[in-house]
């Protein structure tokens, strides 16, 4: 099944590939991948450029089907894939274009905590995140929804979280949409989904998801930096969960409705993944309030679990979270389709923009940028892997003209999971991390060997091409200290 | 009638075997079920000698992946009543039915009877237990199986399946 790229790949400069039209028929644009000739080695072994050629068929997709650096092999489109289309042109919505963990997103809270001062309590945080926030396969959390209450959630995302306590009215400030995602419909979920969801908002997951205490070791851009209080040696921390099984389920429902309604619009696709229908028929309007929900959920999920690290920090540093200033930076969605205007041919255009494993990346005076950040643009998150490093950029305008103002989402993936624990001894790797100071803990037997940093690519050469290729302006780096994970 | 119990009613432990020697492609056919090497997530290909054989031992390859059986009793059991377009369909249904009970009722299961097959409907009796984390190991989450190189197909006289995981 594994099979490498045998087709035309044309060199636009060091950073941009393209993929023909006319590679494969049926593909109605382009493909265009970012990455330089190292990224490349690895893209070319597995079958993610196919995705990207298979994606360009989608009706209505306009420019290119586009790949970012971290691209690597998923189902129907590829992980780090961007397509977006022409909604009043008949243009669809995929519910594989944005992938089983609908909104699964990562954010970056700072604080005002110094590296001295963390690492001399670094077991007993890292030991106190492990033991308060519900970790691993099959593990619910203390929240309880159900009927009207999930139904607030659903609606109101991350503000839900604020109005129960777990949280203040100025992280919402900062999280994309606000934390939610308008237009939100209940009842375009299964009975299946809403129960799925009952028990799980506060709950972190499993494999790549995880809470993360860094500290910041370079800075880039000294001006963003101050305004947005960060400056070298400071710690901060990241956590990265999604919708949980409530997603799950809304994409598993509806990726099997609209393969049953392909042929009454008339669509065929390469991959039955990539299963679609228009955004304005019946069947997408559903599957828009379902996913508003599922993406509602995951944020209220990530506002939960960040409540729950500021108790675990204020407990260890007997002090409030306001006082340690535990202050939210951002919070983005990696998995999500949205409704955006962009520039096509000189003309603004409705679009709906597909980002599967990919981030939003808006420039400054943008306006869906919080209004603390219209002069320095929208923080954009990359979380790393747990032996290397994370960064924080921002988006530009080069994003905007090239990339529908989008970036990459993390390093990607080089090594499949199975191969990783092949080769990969976790009591090696957790002396390895601890050797290099960082302390990680994880529920899962083979969790640490499936995310060694050996398995993803370097994650310092994936925001490279990023950087640039001028579609994402670096701020700051950090280094992973604690980890935990599911 | 009631035949094609799981001839692999401890999947895990082959499993292991298979991933921690990296035999993934010896004698396949005696297992009933191989890994396949996916950079994001997992998958397998499943075997039999008739269609209920091949369901069958999927859902073994599917259970072993994600949870160690060794103690699971045979406690519960549900009955699963499928219809589909396709074969191919079928068989994702029936995967992904299984996985609801695990991701969604909290039932982990060990064994898979089929009582009724055809290419277009299954019916079927599993059992398991409810989900005990002080008892039972969860190794990986599956999130959902996928449409991704879906393929089940006849060959010469056996049946084949390929199938991903989003993990």
């Amino acid at each position: 099944m594994k099979e490498g790229w045998k087709g035309p790949l044309e060199k636009i400069d060091d950073y941009r590939w393209r993929i023909p039209k006319s590679y494969q028929p049926g593909m109605r644009v382009p493909g265009m991948v970012y990455a330089d000739e190292k990224l490349l080695k690895d893209i070319e072994k597995e079958q993610s450029l196919n995705q990207v050629a298979n994606v360009a068929v989608l009706p209505g997709i306009v420019k290119h089907s586009l790949a970012m650096p971290d691209i690597h092999w998923g189902y129907g489109f590829c992980i780090g894939g961007v397509a977006a289309t022409d909604i009043e042109a008949g243009g669809v919505i995929s519910p594989g274009g944005v992938g089983f963990d609908i909104n699964c997103g990562v954010r970056l809270m700072r604080t005002d905590l110094e590296l001295a001062e963390v690492q001399a309590r670094l077991t007993e945080l890292v030991n106190g995140l492990f033991a308060n926030v519900p970790c691993g396969v099959g593990v619910g959390g203390k929240i309880k929804t159900a009927g009207k209450d999930e139904e607030n959630l659903l609606i109101k995302g991350a503000r839900w979280a604020v109005e129960r306590g777990c949280g203040w009215k100025e992280d919402l400030e900062v999280t994309e949409e606000c934390g939610a995602l308008k237009g939100a419909d209940p009842s375009k979920l299964s009975e299946r989904a809403l129960e799925r969801g009952r028990n799980q908002a506060g709950t972190l997951g499993s494999g790549n998801h995880f809470v993360e205490i860094q500290v910041i070791d370079e800075i880039y851009d000294e001006r963003i930096c101050s305004q947005l209080n960060l400056a070298r040696g400071l710690i901060t921390v990241m956590i990265h969960s999604g919708s949980r099984g409530l997603g799950y389920q809304v994409c598993d429902d509806y990726a099997k409705s609209m393969v049953r309604s392909l042929s009454k619009y008339n669509i065929s696709v390469p991959d039955r993944q990539l299963a679609c229908v228009p955004v304005n028929s019946p069947e997408g309007k559903s599957y828009i309030g379902a996913m508003a929900c599922a993406a509602n959920y995951a944020w209220a999920n990530r506002q939960c679990l960040m409540h729950l690290t500021r108790k675990v920090f204020e407990r260890i540093f007997n002090k409030g979270p306001k006082k340690l200033g535990m202050d939210l930076i951002y919070d983005v969605a990696h998995n999500i389709a949205k409704f955006e205007r962009h520039k096509i041919n000189g003309k603004e255009k409705l679009l709906c923009v597909h980002r599967k494993g990919a981030t939003r990346a808006f420039p400054a005076g943008h306006r869906d940028i919080p209004p603390a950040y219209k002069e320095i643009g929208q923080p954009v998150i990359i979380p790393g892997d747990m032996g290397r490093n994370s960064y924080l950029l921002v988006g530009t305008e080069k994003a905007m003209e090239e990339t529908f103002g989008t970036v990459c989402h993390g390093a990607g993936r080089v090594m499949s999971r199975t191969a990783a624990v092949r080769s990969i001894k976790s009591w090696v790797l957790e002396k390895e991390l601890k050797d290099k100071g960082i302390v990680v803990r994880a529920k899962g037997r083979a969790t640490l060997a499936e995310e060694a940093p050996q398995a993803y690519k370097n994650i310092n050469d994936v925001v490279n091409v990023v950087h640039k290729a001028g579609i994402g302006k670096k701020v700051c780096r950090m280094r992973p200290l604690g980890v935990i994970k599911g | 009638m009631i035949e094609d119990r799981s001839t692999y009613p401890n999947g895990h432990d082959q499993l292991k075997a298979h991933i921690l020697t990296g035999t993934n492609n010896s004698k396949p056919k005696s297992r009933g079920y191989e890994l396949i090497d996916h950079t994001a997530d997992i998958g397998i290909k499943a075997y039999g000698k008739n269609l209920k054989k091949l369901f069958v031992n999927a859902a073994c390859g599917m259970f072993g992946i994600l949870a160690d059986l060794k103690n699971v009793r045979k406690e519960k059991e549900v009955e699963i009543k499928l219809e589909a377009p396709d074969v191919e369909e079928l068989f994702l249904l029936w995967l992904g039915e299984l996985l609801y009970q695990l991701n969604g009722k909290g039932i982990i299961l060990k064994e898979f009877l089929i009582e009724e097959l055809t290419g277009k409907r299954l019916v079927a009796r599993v059992t398991g237990e409810k989900l005990n984390l002080k008892r039972h190991c969860l190794k990986t989450e599956i999130k959902a199986v996928t449409y991704h190189g879906l393929k089940v197909r006849k060959i010469k006289d056996a049946w084949q399946a390929e199938v991903i995981f989003d993990v």
